[in-house]
């Protein structure tokens, strides 16, 4: 087993650092005269009499607290993160740095058109190259992430039916293996979902799809490849199915990873489609975020696309706020400007060549699932012999009722290694599931040591399963207890709350 | 054709050999044949670029932005420019935050975790609530969340939001209200104050018994809401929850919201360390004053919590109530939201802990003071305040009967002000905002009044 150490820093919360009274950052005084006029016209009552109940330290201790805590963290320039339907690849630095420039950065978004016409034509041409991608007419990036242009395409579909006088149709079909964010961002947009099983082959069971399908039908949310990884072989059929019916199909872009290049929704069939750009375009995730999405659409729904549009008029660059239909500003001014400009830059960098993304992926994943399949205690439950694209899913239900040890039990054995864990327990249709997605960006070598650990794991398992389940000892932090954490009397969100609690104890 | 991103790129023969494939098409059999793209993409400059090549093709792009600020701007309009200190951007840079995501596995991510524990820390006791989630998208989505939020903690259908808030932010608000069915309505503005009407915002609350009322302050005039209190008595005694829409960049000065009787806060991080950005991103901040506990598991977002180890010897953190989410309650979660703003939160802890409690006051006070300064320059040049009796913070709304003109000549001298908000407000068509912050001197303020007045004078003459 290789040597991982995560560094365990014995660093107090930021309110505990240090009780001094210091400053971090100065503030001049100069106008504190007429500070003190203004202030005099508010009413006694709404102004702070108590400073907030913040910390107040030096600079230098400001950044060693955080970057301690960094040091008590993992991305992707540390190793691989093959979570699941994350698309985890690595940033290039070069995207990070030219985003960074002032020119952007300090740009006022009520700046007029003119005076930010770069910025406009970089966004303009990023909407167009994600349109060739997708195979769509248009391209919005005013989406600040994944799960918010599921919810504008959501309001679009509504807004389609409504506008042509079927406002009956308030179901949205979505698979069992879909992303969470499916389900929930159709109900926010008002819909009533309606769940489809998925077959043994791993495909969205074709049967009950026909038999959910009526008069009632919104549209249907897809993702292809799948959350299994599996290319949707029947998508022709989904469509012209969906379609036959009255309903609108729509496609989660959060998995296009596996096919930039090689086949696009729009051709597919689908009518509308987001897009993560910190996923297949490589913009980081940040710890959670900011990421960026886009929300793209054919034929008539490119009415409905949220207003303002970036538009190019033959001559300069404009926002345009004319779109007839449109379903309303899903977020003010124009978007994640920033993380957007990272994804400009890398589809830039690559050109046409970003159809090597796809195919590394696919390689990548097949030669990992190749070289899990003879573990012990694992299975695939479903598509068996099929080729996967982004990512694959395995079972460790086998493994979790020959050993007791499960999928979580595996994941924290994988962090004791260096390596960082797939998703686990997703989708939710596979028991004790690892959904794992190497992306093109990790090596051989990468690969190899990660099957290795899962096959140390695996035999461990066999032999001292209790030492497995003891896992994570070399991380900042031993396993920690979340049911523990999330029972109704110890919910502690806060330093106040866990001051409090303590006092009590 | 390999590429240095692309690693395996360079060795695609050796893993078809071991997939025992001839093509790697081979993996892609499954796709109906008529759907495999047998052209090129059109995307990108139609090949691949060096780095160098890149960076000059990108540096053309970028000259094409012509807004060269001779003064910092004082553009406003909900975003201002404040100073970012260096050490934010230092800790940001850190790839340990930046190019890892959300803490699934919190024993390998506890820098994250304890670093938006803080973040929410630090914001609720700006704010004086009891809870403070991880980040949302911005302030304007997150006002959205917060009137569902409101929506669904009291089983009302309406929200009024008043017509002196920030116009986009309404839009957004709207645009997301509408699908479920809840009404928004808007009680105007007093005209000399530029404040909420309080009559009509009583009115509307006792005939709709709204969800919600919300108010902005300050207000998108730049007008510091002073009735809070008694806004807040109205919505409390129709049953309304208060919402209440700040900028965390006067919580120095101004009273917590919490403790003036918000039931839920809301703001963006654009002012604490995100910068402006071309509008995005930033980040979302949302709170709750919860002593009862009836917002908690309505709650939209990721929450980091506190836990001890499996063994209880040790403490740490972990994301909590995730049974409220997208990827375990799915339909019935309480948002859709997976991807938020965490390294907007991150900054904006280190932020917010660099300037520390007396800091923050006297960042308030900086800003209190040049807007003092700036509506006392620009006065005596000659413009007009559009609301003569309201109290102006960090933004100033001013009146000339020419003010696209006044706004087009300091422009074309380097100053930047606006937006006008004519575009938003048929009513105040000669209105345009001022916005002064930390990062203007006092000659940036003058060089501003001067032109004012030379164009004054032009006007006159």
């Amino acid at each position: 087993m290789s040597v991982f150490r995560q560094a365990r820093w014995e660093e107090p919360l930021v309110y505990e650092v240090s009780r001094d009274r210091k400053e971090g950052s100065l503030v001049d005084a100069e106008f504190r005269d007429y500070a003190a006029r203004l202030l005099r016209k508010l009413p006694d009552g709404i102004l702070r009499k108590e400073g907030p109940a913040i910390p107040s330290i030096s600079e230098v201790e400001v950044v060693r607290h955080f970057m301690r805590l960094s040091q008590m963290s993992y991305g992707v320039d540390f190793g691989p993160v093959p979570l699941g339907s994350c698309t985890m690849k690595y940033n290039p630095k070069i995207c990070e740095d030219l985003a960074s420039d002032r020119r952007i950065v300090e740009a006022h978004p009520y700046l007029d058109e003119e005076d930010v016409q770069g910025i406009l034509e970089i966004v303009y041409t990023l909407q167009k190259w994600l349109s060739e991608i997708v195979g769509m007419d248009v391209c919005s990036i005013q989406t600040p992430a994944g799960a918010a242009g599921e919810f504008a395409g959501a309001l679009m579909i509504r807004k389609y039916h409504r506008d042509v006088g079927e406002e009956r149709r308030d179901e949205m079909i979505v698979p069992d293996s879909a992303h969470g964010s499916n389900p929930a961002s159709a109900a926010m947009a008002g819909f009533k979902v309606v769940r489809i099983p998925t077959d043994s082959d791993g495909n969205t069971d074709l049967e009950a799809l026909k038999a959910a399908l009526g008069e009632k039908t919104a549209g249907a949310m897809l993702t292809n490849p799948n959350t299994l990884g599996l290319f949707e072989e029947h998508i022709l059929d989904i469509a012209r199915e969906v379609h036959k019916v009255g309903g609108l199909l729509y496609y989660d872009g959060a998995n296009l990873n596996g096919i930039v290049g090689y086949v696009r929704p729009g051709d597919m069939g689908f009518d509308i489609a987001h897009l993560n750009l910190h996923k297949t375009f490589a913009a980081p995730h940040g710890g959670g975020g900011p990421g960026a999405g886009a929300i793209c659409a054919k034929g008539a729904l490119v009415q409905y696309l949220p207003a303002p549009l970036i538009d190019f008029d033959g001559r300069k660059y404009y926002l345009k706020y004319d779109i007839p239909k449109t379903i309303g500003r899903v977020s003010w001014f124009y978007g994640n400007i920033v993380p957007a400009i990272k994804s400009f830059l890398y589809v830039a960098t690559l050109g046409p060549q970003i159809k090597e993304v796809a195919e590394v992926a696919t390689l990548n994943t097949n030669y990992m699932l190749k070289k899990m399949s003879p573990l012990p205690g694992l299975d695939l439950a479903f598509g068996y012999g099929r080729w996967r694209k982004h990512e694959f899913v395995v079972s460790f239900e086998k493994l979790y009722k020959e050993t007791g040890v499960g999928a979580e039990d595996v994941a924290k054995a994988l962090l004791d290694r260096g390596l960082h864990a797939p998703t686990i327990l997703f989708p939710l249709i596979v028991p004790e599931a690892h959904m794992v997605e190497v992306t093109e960006t990790e090596t051989k070598e990468n690969i190899d040591a990660l099957v290795e650990a899962y096959k140390e794991i695996v035999s461990a398992a066999y032999t001292n399963p209790s030492e497995v389940k003891k896992s994570p000892q070399h991380t900042s932090s031993k396993r920690l207890d979340t049911v523990y954490g999330n029972l109704p009397k110890n919910i502690v969100v806060t330093y106040r709350m866990l001051k409090e609690k303590s006092a009590k104890t | 054709m390999p590429h240095p991103w692309i690693p395996n790129s360079y060795i695609k023969n050796e893993l078809m050999k071991e997939l025992g494939i001839s093509s790697t098409l081979q993996l892609f059999d499954d796709v109906p044949k008529e759907l495999l793209l047998t052209r090129d993409l059109a995307v990108g400059y139609g090949t691949s670029l060096t780095e160098y090549q890149l960076v000059r093709a990108f540096d053309d792009l970028l000259r094409k932005n012509t807004f060269i600020y001779r003064v910092p701007p004082f553009i406003g309009g909900g975003v201002c420019l404040h100073y970012i200190p260096a050490a934010v951007k230092h800790v940001a840079s850190r790839p340990e935050f930046y190019t890892a995501y959300t803490p699934y596995q919190p024993e390998i991510n506890q820098g994250i975790t304890r670093a938006l524990f803080e973040y929410q820390s630090l914001v609720a006791d700006l704010y004086g609530v009891d809870v403070v989630n991880a980040s949302m998208y911005n302030g304007s989505t997150t006002l959205a969340e917060a009137v569902r939020l409101a929506v669904r903690a009291t089983g009302r259908k309406c929200a009024v939001l008043p017509r002196n808030m920030h116009p986009e932010v309404f839009e957004v608000v709207k645009t997301w209200s509408e699908p479920v069915g809840i009404v928004l309505h808007s009680p105007s503005y007093n005209a000399e104050t530029g404040r909420v009407d309080l009559g009509e915002l009583e009115d509307t609350v006792r005939k709709l018994k709204p969800a919600a009322v919300v108010v902005q302050t300050p207000n998108f005039f730049g007008i510091v809401e002073e009735d809070l209190e008694k806004i807040s008595r109205i919505a409390h005694e129709g049953g309304s929850l208060l919402v209440v829409y700040e900028d965390p960049i006067f919580t120095g000065i101004l009273e917590a919201p919490g403790k003036l009787g918000a039931d839920i806060v809301v703001g963006d991080t654009s002012s604490v360390g995100s910068g402006l950005n071309f509008g995005g991103p930033s980040g979302g901040i949302l709170g709750i004053r919860d002593p009862e506990e009836k917002l908690l598991r309505q709650l939209p977002g990721r929450l980091i919590g506190y836990t001890r180890s499996a063994d209880g010897e040790e403490g740490g953190f972990i994301m909590v109530l995730q049974t409220r989410e997208q990827h375990i309650r799915r339909e019935r979660a309480t948002s859709n939201i997976t991807t938020n703003s965490a390294l907007e939160a991150v900054k904006a802890a280190v932020y917010l802990t660099l300037l520390g409690s007396e800091g923050l006051k006297k960042l308030g006070e900086a800003i209190a003071g040049r807007t003092e300064f700036l509506v006392e320059k620009m006065l005596s040049a000659g413009l007009e305040l559009a609301f003569r009796k309201g109290v102006h913070l960090r933004e100033v709304l001013f009146k000339h009967p020419n003010i696209a003109g006044l706004r087009d000549f300091l422009k074309n001298n380097g100053v930047y002000v606006g937006p006008l908000i004519g575009k938003f407000y048929s009513e105040l068509p000669d209105c345009g905002l001022v916005c002064v912050t930390e990062v203007h001197s006092r000659g940036d303020i003058e060089t501003l009044s001067e032109l004012v007045k030379e164009f004054l004078k032009v006007v006159a003459s």
